[in-house]
């Protein structure tokens, strides 16, 4: 081959890296676009109902309750009830983006793209991600209005953060994928979500509980999530960290690799 | 010359349904083409198929030469498809929509003012930071095409683009679509207007029950009718018996008004109008027709589902 044709081939593959990533770029613009404009509903109110939370089981229980040694019990639960509104908003985020998307009918505007399933996976997700985690530093940021809150390892804070919320985000794919109706992706938040979220540690040490519910908790993958990140805050956990981040990204490759697999084969999307 | 559209022996089945049944089609580039067929033919089906919307039992389907599966990237960058519902985002403005569609097949500042310009052809330019929500039909309908053209596909589908639009948008939709199809677009239209696919289209493949029963340019479709015409008989009185010989002749009898269907070669105007005299009949009026495309269309699918 000669030195021009080799120049040119590189040159063409160049352009159509850059085609893609300025495709996935925009998807990932978009998604933003879509829980920024409405940004009242979807940053705004999950940090007020985290702050109404805080306040109402901060004031009932922190005179009652001290779940860590030296911790008090307002910020212990700060932690638990940052990454239950990070996960419940990541949740929300690329369901709530599948399903209108499906409903309305405006979904064919992406398939009929050059995008490929894994880009259109990691656009969904990131936005999800990004939007748990601008709630997540949200409530954070007001709750130290409330409690100063020590910092044990921000990386760890920060690498929780991220996993989880991508965690749920695909999740989210998954349900958006799957549900028909506005009322199925409601059952999925209502019946899985939302109990697996409190069953998982927000307000108490699992420690604290029967021995039934002890052993069950560690079957919960949010337990570790919410463990994990309170260590990142503490320095003191429920189980090992590590175990907790082998837990979290175990179920991020499992889940992640069933939505690319349901999104390459068009399950629900492409008939 | 690759073709702007191949497709060769597609099946597609959904459950029960069989919606294609071994569709082989070849589409020339710069041709104005049009894919007629009564609901339920697998139109939208085979459309489908060419944009992934559907995926294909067995066959291939390739756009400029790109295989829909195998080179999706290039065959849906080569392809602007403009569906037949009404969605849209109910979160954009038309500019906002348009920019991001643009930005989905790798287009960034640099189409900014082909989006400009499609909103002007378009009538659109007013309505640029209008929400979606609040536009009329018509309008919903302009930002489709417009979306279906962002990226200068040379390959457009209209799926049906006239369906529920007044008549001044329609000559407006296909005054600009005939300025595609002269700036070199390849134009393939699937339409229930008969009377546009035969004033539009080059050459026209009509589908029914999966499969193509004819294939042809518009002239040779026509032609097909040819052998037959139509004579519209007015009566001054209204007729008590018709003859019987005129009996396997008559289309239709509205009031006053007969219509004869008669072919060239068997039957005769003079035979038809000397059967009437003879019966006593009085003649206020009489014209004939040659047979347009509906004829055709129907006579064909009609002959598809008596087979």
């Amino acid at each position: 081959m000669s030195v021009r044709g080799f120049a040119d081939r590189n040159k063409a593959r160049a352009a159509r890296q850059g085609w893609r990533l300025r495709g996935f770029a925009t998807l990932l613009h978009k998604e933003l676009l879509r829980f920024g404009k409405v940004a009242l509903q979807t940053l705004l109110a999950p940090v007020l109902t985290a702050l109404l939370y805080l306040l109402v089981f901060g004031h009932v229980l922190e005179a009652h309750v001290q779940v860590f040694p030296g911790v008090r019990y307002t910020a212990f639960l700060i932690p638990g009830l940052m990454m239950m509104s990070v996960l419940q908003n990541a949740f929300a985020n690329s369901s709530s983006s599948l399903i209108q998307s499906k409903i309305t009918g405006n979904l064919v505007f992406v398939l009929l793209t050059p995008l490929s399933s894994a880009e259109l996976y990691l656009a969904f997700v990131l936005a999800a991600v990004l939007r748990g985690v601008a709630v997540g530093l949200g409530v954070y940021g007001v709750a130290l209005v409330f409690v100063p809150l020590p910092l044990h390892s921000s990386m760890t804070v920060l690498g929780f953060l991220v996993l989880s919320s991508a965690v749920l985000a695909s999740l989210g794919v998954i349900a958006g994928l799957w549900a028909d109706k506005f009322d199925q992706l409601a059952g999925f938040q209502n019946f899985i979500i939302m109990p697996l979220t409190f069953l998982s540690g927000v307000f108490y040490s699992i420690h604290s509980l029967p021995a039934f519910w002890l052993a069950a908790s560690h079957f919960n993958p949010f337990f570790y999530m919410i463990d994990g990140f309170r260590y990142g805050f503490f320095g003191v956990s429920d189980v090992n960290p590590w175990l907790s981040l082998g837990v979290v990204l175990a179920t991020l490759i499992v889940l992640a690799g069933l939505s690319l697999e349901l999104l390459r084969r068009g399950y629900k999307i492409r008939s | 010359m690759t073709a702007a559209v191949t497709i060769r022996g597609v099946h597609k089945r959904y459950g029960q349904v069989r919606a294609l049944r071994g569709v082989d089609l070849d589409i020339a580039r710069g041709e104005f083409f049009g894919l007629l067929g009564p609901n339920g033919a697998g139109k939208s089906t085979l459309i489908n198929i060419l944009a992934g919307l559907a995926r294909l039992d067995s066959g291939q389907v390739a756009v400029l030469g790109f295989d829909v599966i195998r080179d999706y990237r290039q065959a849906r960058r080569a392809l602007g498809i403009v569906p037949q519902e009404l969605v849209y985002d109910p979160f954009f403005s038309v500019r906002e929509v348009l920019n991001l569609q643009a930005g989905y097949f790798g287009l960034g500042r640099e189409s900014r003012g082909w989006v400009e310009e499609l909103m002007q052809a378009l009538g659109l330019a007013d309505k640029a930071n209008a929400n979606l929500r609040g536009l009329s039909g018509g309008m919903k309908r302009r930002v489709l095409v417009a979306q279906a053209l962002v990226h200068r596909p040379p390959v457009v589908v209209l799926d049906e683009p006239t369906a529920g639009v007044d008549v001044e948008l329609r000559q407006q939709l296909w005054r600009f679509i005939r300025r595609l199809h002269g700036d070199g677009h390849t134009i393939v239209l699937t339409t229930h207007y008969l009377e546009e696919a035969e004033s539009l289209c080059e050459r026209i493949a009509i589908l029914d029950q999966g499969q193509i029963i004819a294939l042809d340019s518009k002239a040779g479709l026509l032609a097909r009718g040819m052998d037959r015409q139509a004579l519209t008989v007015h009566t001054v009185d209204p007729l008590d018996h018709l003859p019987p010989a005129l009996e396997p002749l008559l289309k239709h009898r509205r009031g006053n008004e007969l219509v004869f269907q008669l072919h060239r070669q068997t039957d005769s105007i003079a035979g038809v109008l000397d059967a009437l005299r003879d019966a006593g009949v009085t003649i206020a009026d009489l014209h004939t027709e040659k047979p347009d495309l509906e004829d055709v269309f129907l006579e064909l699918t009609r002959k598809e589902q008596r087979a």
